[in-house]
Protein backbone atom coordinates (compact mmCIF):
# COMPACT_ATOMS: atom_id res chain seq x y z
CA UNK A 1 0.00 0.00 0.00
CA UNK A 2 0.92 3.39 -0.92
CA UNK A 3 1.37 6.00 1.92
CA UNK A 4 -2.06 8.38 0.95
CA UNK A 5 -3.93 5.30 0.41
CA UNK A 6 -2.49 4.10 4.10
CA UNK A 7 -3.15 7.76 5.28
CA UNK A 8 -6.92 7.40 3.41
CA UNK A 9 -7.51 4.32 5.29
CA UNK A 10 -6.60 5.57 8.69
CA UNK A 11 -9.18 7.99 8.45
CA UNK A 12 -11.48 5.99 7.15
CA UNK A 13 -11.33 3.76 9.87
CA UNK A 14 -11.34 6.39 12.39
CA UNK A 15 -14.73 7.99 10.31
CA UNK A 16 -15.95 4.79 10.91
CA UNK A 17 -15.96 5.12 14.25
CA UNK A 18 -17.55 7.77 15.02
CA UNK A 19 -20.18 7.14 13.64
CA UNK A 20 -23.25 8.36 16.48
CA UNK A 21 -25.65 6.27 16.99
CA UNK A 22 -29.69 7.46 17.08
CA UNK A 23 -31.03 8.17 20.54
CA UNK A 24 -28.09 7.20 22.67
CA UNK A 25 -27.76 8.49 26.20
CA UNK A 26 -24.86 7.66 28.75
CA UNK A 27 -25.73 7.43 31.95
CA UNK A 28 -22.55 8.43 34.77
CA UNK A 29 -22.97 5.78 37.29
CA UNK A 30 -21.86 4.81 40.72
CA UNK A 31 -19.53 1.13 40.21
CA UNK A 32 -22.15 -1.29 42.83
CA UNK A 33 -25.39 -0.40 40.25
CA UNK A 34 -23.11 -1.66 37.56
CA UNK A 35 -20.70 -4.72 39.09
CA UNK A 36 -23.70 -6.19 40.26
CA UNK A 37 -25.67 -6.52 37.01
CA UNK A 38 -28.57 -4.43 38.00
CA UNK A 39 -28.17 -2.63 34.39
CA UNK A 40 -27.59 -5.93 32.25
CA UNK A 41 -31.13 -6.89 34.35
CA UNK A 42 -32.93 -2.81 33.21
CA UNK A 43 -31.38 -1.82 29.84
CA UNK A 44 -32.99 -4.55 27.54
CA UNK A 45 -36.25 -4.33 28.80
CA UNK A 46 -36.26 -0.37 28.89
CA UNK A 47 -34.70 -1.00 25.47
CA UNK A 48 -37.29 -3.21 24.14
CA UNK A 49 -40.06 -0.77 24.97
CA UNK A 50 -38.40 2.84 23.83
CA UNK A 51 -35.55 1.82 21.61
CA UNK A 52 -33.49 3.94 23.26
CA UNK A 53 -29.60 2.52 24.10
CA UNK A 54 -28.38 3.33 27.54
CA UNK A 55 -24.20 3.50 27.86
CA UNK A 56 -23.23 3.53 30.97
CA UNK A 57 -20.25 4.93 32.47
CA UNK A 58 -19.59 3.20 35.95
CA UNK A 59 -16.91 5.25 38.04
CA UNK A 60 -17.13 6.49 41.72
CA UNK A 61 -20.16 8.61 42.68
CA UNK A 62 -17.23 11.30 43.32
CA UNK A 63 -16.28 10.94 39.60
CA UNK A 64 -19.10 10.22 38.29
CA UNK A 65 -20.57 13.74 39.70
CA UNK A 66 -17.59 15.64 38.41
CA UNK A 67 -18.06 14.35 34.42
CA UNK A 68 -22.11 14.68 35.00
CA UNK A 69 -21.02 18.40 35.93
CA UNK A 70 -18.13 18.63 32.79
CA UNK A 71 -21.28 17.93 30.29
CA UNK A 72 -19.94 13.73 29.79
CA UNK A 73 -23.46 12.18 30.58
CA UNK A 74 -27.07 12.91 30.17
CA UNK A 75 -28.00 10.86 33.75
CA UNK A 76 -26.53 10.93 36.97
CA UNK A 77 -27.16 7.77 39.03
CA UNK A 78 -25.24 7.83 42.31
CA UNK A 79 -25.75 7.76 45.84
CA UNK A 80 -24.63 10.65 47.73
CA UNK A 81 -27.70 12.32 48.57
CA UNK A 82 -25.45 15.67 49.89
CA UNK A 83 -23.28 16.07 47.01
CA UNK A 84 -26.52 15.32 44.39
CA UNK A 85 -28.38 18.02 45.98
CA UNK A 86 -25.23 20.13 45.89
CA UNK A 87 -25.09 19.16 42.01
CA UNK A 88 -28.64 20.24 41.28
CA UNK A 89 -28.56 23.33 43.15
CA UNK A 90 -24.98 24.46 41.36
CA UNK A 91 -27.59 24.72 38.07
CA UNK A 92 -26.05 21.14 37.10
CA UNK A 93 -28.53 19.14 36.80
CA UNK A 94 -32.45 19.88 36.65
CA UNK A 95 -34.21 17.46 39.76
CA UNK A 96 -33.13 14.90 42.43
CA UNK A 97 -35.35 11.60 42.92
CA UNK A 98 -34.90 9.01 45.28
CA UNK A 99 -34.99 5.64 43.06
CA UNK A 100 -34.20 2.83 45.06
CA UNK A 101 -32.31 1.37 48.37
CA UNK A 102 -30.20 -0.89 50.21
CA UNK A 103 -27.89 -0.56 52.94
CA UNK A 104 -23.97 -0.87 54.01
CA UNK A 105 -22.69 -3.91 55.81
CA UNK A 106 -19.19 -4.49 57.57
CA UNK A 107 -17.62 -7.85 56.12
CA UNK A 108 -14.53 -9.24 57.71
CA UNK A 109 -12.32 -12.47 57.81
CA UNK A 110 -13.98 -15.35 59.61
CA UNK A 111 -12.10 -15.03 62.40
CA UNK A 112 -13.03 -11.66 63.48
CA UNK A 113 -10.00 -10.33 65.36
CA UNK A 114 -12.21 -6.88 66.25
CA UNK A 115 -14.76 -8.95 67.67
CA UNK A 116 -17.64 -7.75 65.36
CA UNK A 117 -19.74 -10.48 64.80
CA UNK A 118 -23.47 -9.60 65.67
CA UNK A 119 -22.91 -5.91 66.89
CA UNK A 120 -25.61 -4.08 65.72
CA UNK A 121 -24.38 0.03 66.06
CA UNK A 122 -21.92 0.56 63.57
CA UNK A 123 -20.38 3.76 65.33
CA UNK A 124 -19.65 1.15 68.21
CA UNK A 125 -18.13 -1.83 65.64
CA UNK A 126 -15.78 1.17 64.20
CA UNK A 127 -14.60 2.15 67.65
CA UNK A 128 -13.72 -1.30 68.08
CA UNK A 129 -11.43 -1.68 65.12
CA UNK A 130 -9.62 1.58 65.98
CA UNK A 131 -9.06 0.32 69.69
CA UNK A 132 -7.74 -3.21 68.55
CA UNK A 133 -5.84 -1.48 65.71
CA UNK A 134 -7.83 -4.45 63.45
CA UNK A 135 -6.77 -3.93 59.48
CA UNK A 136 -9.19 -1.71 58.04
CA UNK A 137 -9.28 -1.30 54.23
CA UNK A 138 -11.48 2.01 53.32
CA UNK A 139 -11.88 3.10 49.58
CA UNK A 140 -10.61 6.31 50.09
CA UNK A 141 -11.65 7.83 46.57
CA UNK A 142 -14.66 9.84 47.34
CA UNK A 143 -17.26 7.58 46.22
CA UNK A 144 -20.39 7.74 47.90
CA UNK A 145 -19.40 4.50 50.23
CA UNK A 146 -16.13 6.52 50.89
CA UNK A 147 -18.48 9.52 51.94
CA UNK A 148 -20.95 7.51 53.95
CA UNK A 149 -17.65 5.50 56.04
CA UNK A 150 -16.26 8.49 56.92
CA UNK A 151 -19.22 10.32 57.89
CA UNK A 152 -19.88 6.85 60.16
CA UNK A 153 -16.33 7.22 61.84
CA UNK A 154 -16.85 10.82 62.58
CA UNK A 155 -19.87 10.18 64.43
CA UNK A 156 -17.58 7.11 66.15
CA UNK A 157 -15.51 10.15 67.41
CA UNK A 158 -12.29 8.52 65.81
CA UNK A 159 -9.96 9.90 63.25
CA UNK A 160 -8.70 7.01 61.20
CA UNK A 161 -6.29 9.19 58.76
CA UNK A 162 -4.18 9.78 61.54
CA UNK A 163 -3.82 5.95 61.36
CA UNK A 164 -3.26 5.80 57.15
CA UNK A 165 -1.12 3.76 56.37
CA UNK A 166 -1.05 1.41 59.62
CA UNK A 167 -4.11 -0.30 60.39
CA UNK A 168 -6.11 1.85 58.31
CA UNK A 169 -5.88 1.14 54.66
CA UNK A 170 -6.73 3.63 52.04
CA UNK A 171 -6.76 1.70 48.52
CA UNK A 172 -8.22 4.14 46.44
CA UNK A 173 -9.58 2.54 44.45
CA UNK A 174 -13.71 1.11 43.65
CA UNK A 175 -15.20 -0.88 45.65
CA UNK A 176 -14.51 -4.72 43.61
CA UNK A 177 -10.95 -3.95 44.39
CA UNK A 178 -11.22 -2.58 47.62
CA UNK A 179 -12.57 -5.98 49.02
CA UNK A 180 -10.50 -7.86 46.70
CA UNK A 181 -7.69 -5.97 49.27
CA UNK A 182 -9.58 -6.42 52.25
CA UNK A 183 -9.79 -10.34 51.40
CA UNK A 184 -5.85 -10.46 50.42
CA UNK A 185 -5.06 -9.15 53.99
CA UNK A 186 -8.04 -9.83 56.12
CA UNK A 187 -8.79 -6.21 56.78
CA UNK A 188 -12.24 -5.18 57.68
CA UNK A 189 -14.16 -3.67 54.59
CA UNK A 190 -17.08 -1.40 54.29
CA UNK A 191 -19.40 -2.38 50.97
CA UNK A 192 -22.72 -1.74 50.33
CA UNK A 193 -24.73 -5.17 50.02
CA UNK A 194 -25.52 -5.17 46.69
CA UNK A 195 -21.99 -5.75 45.82
CA UNK A 196 -20.90 -8.11 48.23
CA UNK A 197 -23.79 -10.01 47.40
CA UNK A 198 -22.61 -10.50 43.65
CA UNK A 199 -18.90 -10.29 44.65
CA UNK A 200 -17.07 -13.69 43.13
CA UNK A 201 -13.84 -13.48 45.59
CA UNK A 202 -15.32 -13.82 49.23
CA UNK A 203 -12.60 -15.99 50.40
CA UNK A 204 -13.52 -16.79 54.16
CA UNK A 205 -15.08 -13.36 54.40
CA UNK A 206 -18.42 -12.96 56.44
CA UNK A 207 -21.20 -9.87 57.13
CA UNK A 208 -20.28 -9.07 60.34
CA UNK A 209 -22.36 -5.94 60.97
CA UNK A 210 -25.65 -5.46 59.51
CA UNK A 211 -28.89 -3.85 59.79
CA UNK A 212 -28.12 -0.51 61.92
CA UNK A 213 -30.45 2.11 60.51
CA UNK A 214 -27.06 4.13 60.05
CA UNK A 215 -25.84 1.86 57.09
CA UNK A 216 -28.77 3.39 54.84
CA UNK A 217 -27.95 3.26 51.55
CA UNK A 218 -30.47 5.46 49.11
CA UNK A 219 -29.99 6.04 45.20
CA UNK A 220 -30.77 8.95 43.25
CA UNK A 221 -31.20 9.83 40.03
CA UNK A 222 -30.76 13.10 38.32
CA UNK A 223 -31.36 14.58 34.37
CA UNK A 224 -28.61 16.28 33.91
CA UNK A 225 -29.63 20.39 33.21
CA UNK A 226 -29.75 21.49 29.22
CA UNK A 227 -29.45 24.70 30.28
CA UNK A 228 -25.64 24.20 31.66
CA UNK A 229 -24.68 21.29 29.08
CA UNK A 230 -26.70 21.65 25.80
CA UNK A 231 -25.31 18.62 24.39
CA UNK A 232 -28.27 16.69 26.74
CA UNK A 233 -30.52 13.91 24.75
CA UNK A 234 -33.08 15.74 26.87
CA UNK A 235 -36.10 14.06 25.62
CA UNK A 236 -34.53 10.05 25.88
CA UNK A 237 -32.79 10.98 28.91
CA UNK A 238 -36.06 12.57 30.70
CA UNK A 239 -37.53 9.31 29.47
CA UNK A 240 -35.19 6.71 31.01
CA UNK A 241 -35.40 8.53 34.54
CA UNK A 242 -39.35 8.73 34.31
CA UNK A 243 -39.16 4.96 32.86
CA UNK A 244 -36.86 3.90 36.20
CA UNK A 245 -39.81 6.11 38.58
CA UNK A 246 -42.73 4.66 37.27
CA UNK A 247 -44.35 1.53 38.35
CA UNK A 248 -42.63 -0.86 36.22
CA UNK A 249 -40.06 0.74 36.26
CA UNK A 250 -39.73 0.41 40.35
CA UNK A 251 -41.22 -3.24 39.81
CA UNK A 252 -38.22 -4.38 37.46
CA UNK A 253 -35.84 -3.26 40.16
CA UNK A 254 -37.46 -4.88 42.94
CA UNK A 255 -37.79 -8.34 41.07
CA UNK A 256 -33.61 -8.11 40.42
CA UNK A 257 -31.87 -10.97 42.29
CA UNK A 258 -28.48 -12.30 42.80
CA UNK A 259 -28.23 -15.87 44.22
CA UNK A 260 -31.77 -15.83 45.52
CA UNK A 261 -31.62 -12.49 47.22
CA UNK A 262 -33.39 -9.28 45.97
CA UNK A 263 -30.25 -6.07 46.14
CA UNK A 264 -32.22 -2.57 45.33
CA UNK A 265 -35.83 -2.15 46.82
CA UNK A 266 -37.42 0.80 44.64
CA UNK A 267 -38.70 3.70 46.70
CA UNK A 268 -39.25 6.11 44.58
CA UNK A 269 -42.23 9.04 45.47
CA UNK A 270 -42.31 7.56 48.80
CA UNK B 1 -4.02 -21.70 43.57
CA UNK B 2 -7.49 -23.27 42.26
CA UNK B 3 -7.97 -19.65 39.97
CA UNK B 4 -4.96 -21.22 37.17
CA UNK B 5 -6.74 -24.65 36.42
CA UNK B 6 -10.05 -22.79 36.45
CA UNK B 7 -8.89 -20.20 34.01
CA UNK B 8 -7.19 -21.98 32.02
CA UNK B 9 -10.85 -24.28 31.35
CA UNK B 10 -12.91 -21.39 31.27
CA UNK B 11 -10.28 -19.89 28.30
CA UNK B 12 -10.71 -22.93 26.49
CA UNK B 13 -15.02 -23.25 26.99
CA UNK B 14 -15.11 -19.53 25.79
CA UNK B 15 -13.01 -19.46 22.47
CA UNK B 16 -14.58 -22.66 21.81
CA UNK B 17 -17.92 -21.93 21.95
CA UNK B 18 -17.08 -18.20 19.97
CA UNK B 19 -18.91 -16.59 22.84
CA UNK B 20 -20.23 -13.15 21.13
CA UNK B 21 -19.69 -10.95 24.08
CA UNK B 22 -16.01 -11.86 23.72
CA UNK B 23 -15.47 -11.93 19.91
CA UNK B 24 -17.11 -8.61 20.03
CA UNK B 25 -14.50 -7.10 22.64
CA UNK B 26 -11.76 -8.92 21.02
CA UNK B 27 -12.32 -7.32 17.40
CA UNK B 28 -12.84 -4.56 18.84
CA UNK B 29 -9.55 -4.08 20.91
CA UNK B 30 -7.79 -5.32 17.55
CA UNK B 31 -10.05 -2.40 15.39
CA UNK B 32 -9.00 0.20 18.47
CA UNK B 33 -5.40 -0.92 18.81
CA UNK B 34 -4.24 -1.91 15.01
CA UNK B 35 -5.87 1.33 14.52
CA UNK B 36 -3.89 3.38 16.53
CA UNK B 37 -0.59 1.22 15.88
CA UNK B 38 -0.94 2.14 11.78
CA UNK B 39 -1.54 6.13 13.07
CA UNK B 40 2.09 5.91 15.24
CA UNK B 41 3.04 4.43 12.29
CA UNK B 42 2.22 7.05 9.97
CA UNK B 43 3.70 9.88 12.20
CA UNK B 44 6.53 8.22 13.89
CA UNK B 45 8.15 6.45 11.05
CA UNK B 46 8.80 9.73 8.94
CA UNK B 47 9.40 11.42 12.32
CA UNK B 48 11.71 8.72 13.23
CA UNK B 49 13.62 8.93 9.49
CA UNK B 50 13.63 12.68 9.71
CA UNK B 51 15.59 12.77 13.22
CA UNK B 52 18.22 9.60 11.48
CA UNK B 53 18.82 11.77 8.30
CA UNK B 54 18.48 15.32 9.69
CA UNK B 55 21.00 17.53 11.50
CA UNK B 56 19.63 20.75 13.08
CA UNK B 57 20.45 22.64 16.31
CA UNK B 58 18.36 21.00 19.27
CA UNK B 59 18.05 17.55 17.65
CA UNK B 60 19.95 16.24 20.71
CA UNK B 61 17.09 17.69 23.31
CA UNK B 62 14.31 16.59 20.89
CA UNK B 63 16.02 13.07 20.92
CA UNK B 64 16.08 12.67 24.72
CA UNK B 65 12.53 14.24 24.98
CA UNK B 66 11.40 11.53 22.27
CA UNK B 67 13.07 9.21 23.87
CA UNK B 68 11.38 9.82 28.00
CA UNK B 69 8.02 10.17 26.48
CA UNK B 70 8.59 6.54 25.29
CA UNK B 71 7.75 6.42 29.19
CA UNK B 72 4.41 8.17 29.18
CA UNK B 73 2.18 6.41 31.86
CA UNK B 74 -1.18 5.07 30.11
CA UNK B 75 -3.47 6.79 33.02
CA UNK B 76 -2.06 10.24 32.43
CA UNK B 77 -2.50 10.30 28.53
CA UNK B 78 -6.27 9.06 29.37
CA UNK B 79 -6.43 12.09 31.46
CA UNK B 80 -5.17 14.37 29.32
CA UNK B 81 -7.18 13.16 25.91
CA UNK B 82 -9.94 13.28 28.58
CA UNK B 83 -9.90 17.04 29.25
CA UNK B 84 -9.84 17.79 25.86
CA UNK B 85 -12.62 15.79 24.44
CA UNK B 86 -14.61 16.14 27.41
CA UNK B 87 -18.05 18.30 26.84
CA UNK B 88 -16.05 21.32 28.70
CA UNK B 89 -12.86 20.99 27.06
CA UNK B 90 -11.44 22.68 23.89
CA UNK B 91 -12.39 19.93 21.54
CA UNK B 92 -15.64 18.79 23.17
CA UNK B 93 -17.99 20.05 20.16
CA UNK B 94 -16.74 16.81 18.26
CA UNK B 95 -18.41 14.30 20.61
CA UNK B 96 -15.78 12.31 20.51
CA UNK B 97 -15.52 11.13 24.06
CA UNK B 98 -16.66 7.45 24.84
CA UNK B 99 -16.41 6.57 21.72
CA UNK B 100 -13.79 3.97 19.67
CA UNK B 101 -12.17 7.08 17.92
CA UNK B 102 -11.56 8.69 21.54
CA UNK B 103 -9.45 5.80 22.70
CA UNK B 104 -7.81 5.07 19.46
CA UNK B 105 -6.53 9.09 19.53
CA UNK B 106 -5.73 7.90 23.10
CA UNK B 107 -3.31 5.02 22.21
CA UNK B 108 -1.90 6.65 19.06
CA UNK B 109 -0.54 9.55 21.59
CA UNK B 110 0.72 6.63 24.06
CA UNK B 111 2.92 4.94 20.94
CA UNK B 112 3.83 7.23 18.65
CA UNK B 113 7.10 8.41 20.40
CA UNK B 114 7.80 4.73 20.83
CA UNK B 115 8.12 4.36 17.17
CA UNK B 116 9.04 7.16 17.13
CA UNK B 117 12.34 7.15 19.14
CA UNK B 118 12.89 3.22 18.14
CA UNK B 119 12.71 3.79 14.29
CA UNK B 120 15.06 6.95 14.73
CA UNK B 121 17.89 4.75 16.42
CA UNK B 122 17.50 1.88 13.78
CA UNK B 123 17.47 4.33 11.21
CA UNK B 124 20.18 6.03 12.74
CA UNK B 125 22.89 3.37 12.83
CA UNK B 126 21.50 2.16 9.29
CA UNK B 127 22.66 5.79 7.80
CA UNK B 128 25.70 6.06 9.75
CA UNK B 129 26.79 3.00 7.19
CA UNK B 130 25.20 4.50 4.07
CA UNK B 131 25.72 8.70 4.52
CA UNK B 132 28.81 8.10 2.18
CA UNK B 133 26.86 6.20 -0.81
CA UNK B 134 23.59 8.63 -0.59
CA UNK B 135 26.37 11.75 -0.60
CA UNK B 136 28.38 9.66 -3.63
CA UNK B 137 24.81 9.37 -5.92
CA UNK B 138 23.93 12.53 -4.61
CA UNK B 139 20.92 12.03 -2.99
CA UNK B 140 18.42 14.77 -1.43
CA UNK B 141 17.39 14.23 2.35
CA UNK B 142 14.13 13.14 1.02
CA UNK B 143 15.06 10.52 -1.39
CA UNK B 144 17.62 9.38 1.38
CA UNK B 145 15.00 9.32 4.41
CA UNK B 146 12.75 7.05 1.64
CA UNK B 147 16.04 4.57 1.23
CA UNK B 148 16.29 4.45 4.79
CA UNK B 149 13.09 3.61 5.68
CA UNK B 150 12.77 1.20 2.95
CA UNK B 151 16.25 -0.64 3.97
CA UNK B 152 15.24 -1.29 7.43
CA UNK B 153 11.38 -1.86 6.77
CA UNK B 154 12.46 -5.81 8.58
CA UNK B 155 13.60 -3.67 11.48
CA UNK B 156 10.78 -1.16 11.28
CA UNK B 157 7.94 -4.20 11.75
CA UNK B 158 9.45 -5.32 15.02
CA UNK B 159 9.19 -1.49 16.01
CA UNK B 160 5.56 -1.63 14.84
CA UNK B 161 4.87 -4.46 16.29
CA UNK B 162 6.60 -2.87 19.80
CA UNK B 163 4.20 -0.05 19.68
CA UNK B 164 0.74 -2.16 18.66
CA UNK B 165 2.32 -4.74 21.74
CA UNK B 166 1.95 -1.33 24.17
CA UNK B 167 -1.40 -0.36 22.77
CA UNK B 168 -3.16 -3.75 23.26
CA UNK B 169 -2.15 -4.27 26.42
CA UNK B 170 -2.71 -0.59 28.37
CA UNK B 171 -5.77 -0.23 30.09
CA UNK B 172 -5.14 3.27 31.87
CA UNK B 173 -6.10 5.18 28.77
CA UNK B 174 -8.69 3.37 27.11
CA UNK B 175 -10.64 3.41 30.52
CA UNK B 176 -10.94 7.24 31.33
CA UNK B 177 -11.42 8.36 27.47
CA UNK B 178 -13.62 4.74 26.47
CA UNK B 179 -15.60 4.69 29.67
CA UNK B 180 -15.65 0.74 29.27
CA UNK B 181 -19.18 0.78 28.20
CA UNK B 182 -20.59 -2.18 27.19
CA UNK B 183 -21.17 -3.42 23.78
CA UNK B 184 -19.56 0.19 23.03
CA UNK B 185 -16.12 1.01 24.12
CA UNK B 186 -14.98 -2.43 26.46
CA UNK B 187 -12.12 -3.90 25.13
CA UNK B 188 -10.09 -7.01 26.39
CA UNK B 189 -7.76 -4.57 29.11
CA UNK B 190 -11.44 -3.04 30.57
CA UNK B 191 -12.98 -6.21 30.63
CA UNK B 192 -10.40 -7.79 32.59
CA UNK B 193 -10.44 -5.10 34.85
CA UNK B 194 -13.82 -5.08 35.03
CA UNK B 195 -14.04 -8.78 36.18
CA UNK B 196 -11.19 -8.52 38.35
CA UNK B 197 -13.25 -5.63 40.44
CA UNK B 198 -16.38 -8.13 40.86
CA UNK B 199 -13.84 -10.68 42.21
CA UNK B 200 -14.48 -13.14 38.76
CA UNK B 201 -10.51 -13.42 39.34
CA UNK B 202 -10.56 -17.06 37.17
CA UNK B 203 -12.29 -15.22 34.58
CA UNK B 204 -10.26 -12.18 34.84
CA UNK B 205 -7.73 -14.44 34.04
CA UNK B 206 -9.08 -16.53 30.99
CA UNK B 207 -9.65 -13.04 29.27
CA UNK B 208 -5.69 -12.34 29.95
CA UNK B 209 -5.10 -16.10 28.37
CA UNK B 210 -7.19 -15.25 25.34
CA UNK B 211 -5.72 -11.52 24.96
CA UNK B 212 -2.19 -13.12 25.39
CA UNK B 213 -2.52 -15.76 22.71
CA UNK B 214 -4.26 -13.08 20.52
CA UNK B 215 -0.55 -10.97 20.84
CA UNK B 216 1.14 -14.28 19.95
CA UNK B 217 -0.50 -15.03 16.66
CA UNK B 218 -0.31 -11.63 15.44
CA UNK B 219 3.46 -11.55 16.52
CA UNK B 220 3.76 -15.25 14.56
CA UNK B 221 1.48 -14.06 11.45
CA UNK B 222 3.77 -11.26 11.05
CA UNK B 223 7.05 -13.15 11.38
CA UNK B 224 5.51 -15.56 8.72
CA UNK B 225 4.80 -12.71 6.42
CA UNK B 226 8.82 -11.03 7.11
CA UNK B 227 10.44 -14.42 6.27
CA UNK B 228 8.86 -15.14 3.57
CA UNK B 229 9.97 -12.29 2.38
CA UNK B 230 13.11 -11.98 3.50
CA UNK B 231 13.25 -15.29 1.74
CA UNK B 232 11.93 -13.77 -1.25
CA UNK B 233 14.43 -11.12 -1.24
CA UNK B 234 17.47 -13.03 -0.90
CA UNK B 235 16.73 -15.60 -3.69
Amino acid sequence: MTLPRLTATAFALCLANSAAAQDTIIVQSTTSTANSGLYDHLLPIFKGESGISVNVVAVGTGQAIKNAANCDGDVLLVHAKAAEEAFVSAGHGLARFDLMYNDFVLVGPAADPAGLRGMGDVQEALKTIAKTDAPFASRGDDSGTHKKEMQLWAESGVDPGASSGTWYRETGSGMGATLNVGVGMAAYVMTDRATWLSFGNKGDFEVLVEGDPDMFNQYGVIVVNPEHCPNVQLEPAQTFVDWLLSNEGQDAIGAYERNGAQLFFPNAGE
Amino acid sequence: MQDFGAAFSLAFELVMRADRDLVEIVLLSLRVSLSAALLACLIGLPLGAFLAAARFRGRGTVIVTLNALMGLPPVVVGLLVYLHLSRAGPLGFLGLLYTPTAMIIAQTILITPIVAALSRQVLEDLNAEYAEQFRAFGLSRWQSMQALLWDARYALVTVSLAGFGRAIAEVGAVMIVGGNIDHVTRVMTTAIALETSRGELALALALGLVLMVLALSINAAVQGVRMNAEKRAYA
